[in-house]
């Protein structure tokens, strides 16, 4: 593979060392558990959890004389993920072995796809510092994953589980195209909403539903490519960034000291923050591909492609566009809005016939704010879209203000209802008896002569005075009502 | 193509097959016997040819995406030498 450089190098994205700026140059190889509920070549389920070695069968434990047949599913899903990613789908695609030896790996090789995976090359967008970038994806394949090994339940011997062993991944590439954390982060976000708008994969990292190789080389901007390390198995967002400063900073010390950057594989570790080599000798990387003798290339027709393309959904840079030009939002809010399936269905539900700024201010402002300060989900979200809808219709028809808005929703929130209901039975409602309004307006003037005097000449103490007649109302007077009255009583030209 | 004993002792490793020193020699004839032949087949032109990958024009067997296996755990560890609670255990091996 010939690397090509798509970026020009940017120096808010380098790196200080002692002998000048450095450039992080990242690539990425994400795991994604296909959503399936058997395995890639058996009948076992994938289950997450459940008693040791209780979803493995024989093809899983690699008895002998055991044969592996593929599930149509899961090549689907690669499909359906190769489109959502505008990439190459290849109508014919082999599977090969990977030969290495551990505990965890019964058949002494991983099937997967080496020279012709089903998927070929295509794009993820990622927005970071409100700037759009696109990243190449190299390809998609499809391969088993290993079983899990224990090593802390006996003083001599380690514990292997198979569960976990056969079960579909896509193993996604990522050309070496990112230049910082940030943007690697940035990259694994969007790739894991594109992977859960297309439901291939549910993107859970705490499960390992999703985990990434993070490749790290750092060079002098814009120079040659340098000598790349391979940290394995990160398993959160956050530890991604993490893990790219911390080898980056490495290699960059390194080099300035007078080193050289060994390839090799590495761990990161959350404790210390740091990453450090696995020590492998050189010899366990070399896989011996070749093709798997147990499967005939993997074929289908156009027809297949364009069945799953049929019901491919609004992917989420499509509806973030469409949620900007139909109903004006700001990139800013319509990339948060479409961060996750739910929250845009549920922002769409209560825009419906609304002020759809509006209602995009109270899902991130209020609702998001409030679910993020509770740590509670949106599946679990106690305000229902036409509660909220119903808070915003009181604002929309005046007859609460947004302030009295803020306390109704709370209600809503810890107490369900209905928001109508809850305004008239708790008397809630915005005073705009003029009459009402203005008693308060004199009686707080009357009651600060020196303020009233310094407004006339500084009109902006005008709203110290809105603030004391709401106090005095208890936030039910109509604030643009209270703010005309103030102007004239007080004096104040316009 | 040929190989040296330097060769034959890697490619044992990597396969995890135990070769005594008395062997090796032995081997390297065998093995750059094998490729002599695969030498001549090389002699074939096969330029615009497909690699055949079965004898007969037949399309992979595919299933259906549905749970029919599992729940054996017992069957699954029985051949195993030493277990616990239906886990395999080997000498332990930490990276």
């Amino acid at each position: 593979m010939t690397i090509v450089d798509t970026r020009e190098a940017d120096p808010a994205r380098f790196i200080k060392g002692a002998t000048g700026d450095w450039e992080i140059i990242v690539g990425m190889e994400v795991h994604a558990q296909v959503s399936s509920k058997s395995k890639l070549f058996s009948g076992a389920s994938t289950e997450f959890g459940g008693e040791p070695n209780d979803h493995v069968s024989l093809v899983d434990a690699a008895m002998p004389g055991m044969l592996p047949v593929i599930n149509m599913f899961c090549v689907e899903q690669a499909v359906r993920t190769g489109l959502g990613l505008k990439a190459e789908i290849n109508n014919t695609s082999v599977f090969d072995r990977k030969n290495y030896f551990y505990p965890d790996l019964p058949q002494g090789y991983q099937i997967s796809q080496f020279k012709q995976p089903v998927v070929g090359e295509g794009t993820i967008l990622i927005d970071v510092d409100g700037e759009e970038v696109a990243i190449g994806v190299e390809r998609i394949h499809l391969e088993q994953d290993a079983g899990k090994s224990l090593h802390d339940q006996h003083p001599t011997m380690s514990f292997v589980d198979l569960n976990r062993s056969g079960v579909a991944l896509m193993e996604i590439v990522s050309k070496p195209d990112l230049r910082s954390s940030e943007e690697a982060r940035a990259y694994v976000t969007k790739l894991r909403t594109i992977l859960r708008y297309l439901g291939t994969c549910d993107g859970n990292m705490e499960e390992g539903s999703l985990r990434a190789d993070v490749n790290v080389s750092v060079r002098k901007p814009g120079g040659k490519f340098g000598t790349r390390c391979e940290i394995k198995n990160v398993n959160s967002i956050r530890f991604i960034g993490q893990a790219i400063e911390h080898e980056a900073r490495r290699q960059v010390d390194l080099i300035e000291d007078g080193g050289t950057v060994d390839q090799e594989t590495r761990l990161f570790d959350p404790k210390s923050g740091k990453t450090r080599s696995m020590r492998s000798k050189e010899e366990a990387h070399d896989y011996r591909y070749f093709p798997d003798p147990d499967l005939l290339p993997l074929e289908f027709d156009d027809a297949f492609v364009a069945d799953i393309r049929a019901t491919l959904p609004e992917l989420p840079d499509d509806k973030k566009h469409r949620f900007m030009e139909a109903f004006g939002l700001t990139a800013y809010d319509a990339g948060v809005l479409v961060g996750e399936r739910a929250t845009s269905d549920f922002f769409e539900a209560v825009a419906e016939g609304r002020d759809a700024k509006l209602a995009a201010n109270w899902v991130i402002n209020d609702l998001l704010g409030r679910l993020n300060k509770d740590g509670v989900e949106l599946a679990d979200n106690p305000v229902s879209a036409d509660q909220l809808g119903g808070v915003i219709d009181l604002i929309a028809d005046g007859t609460i203000s947004g302030k009295i808005a803020k306390d109704v929703f709370e209600i809503v929130w810890e107490e369900g209802g209905d928001p109508a209901g809850i305004v008239e039975a708790r008397g809630l409602k915005q005073v705009t008896d003029t009459g009402a309004i203005e008693a308060l307006v004199d009686e707080v003037i009357a009651a600060n002569p020196d303020k009233a005097q310094q407004a006339k000449e500084k009109p902006g103490l005008v709203g110290w005075f809105v603030g004391q007649v709401m106090k005095a109302s208890q936030g039910k007077a109509n604030p643009q009502a209270v703010n005309q009255l103030l102007r004239d009583k007080i004096g104040i030209a316009e | 193509m040929s190989v040296d004993e330097a060769t034959v002792r890697r490619v044992a490793r990597l396969a995890r097959i135990a070769v005594e020193d008395d062997q090796v020699s032995g081997l390297v004839g065998e093995l750059n016997g094998i490729l002599g032949f695969v030498e001549q087949l090389n002699e074939v032109d096969v330029d615009g040819v497909e690699p055949m990958t079965s004898v007969t024009p037949m399309a992979m067997k595919m299933r259906e995406d549905a749970v029919t296996d599992g729940g054996k755990a017992d069957d699954i560890v029985a051949n195993a030498p030493a277990t616990d609670d239906s886990y395999f255990l080997v000498p332990k091996v930490v990276e």
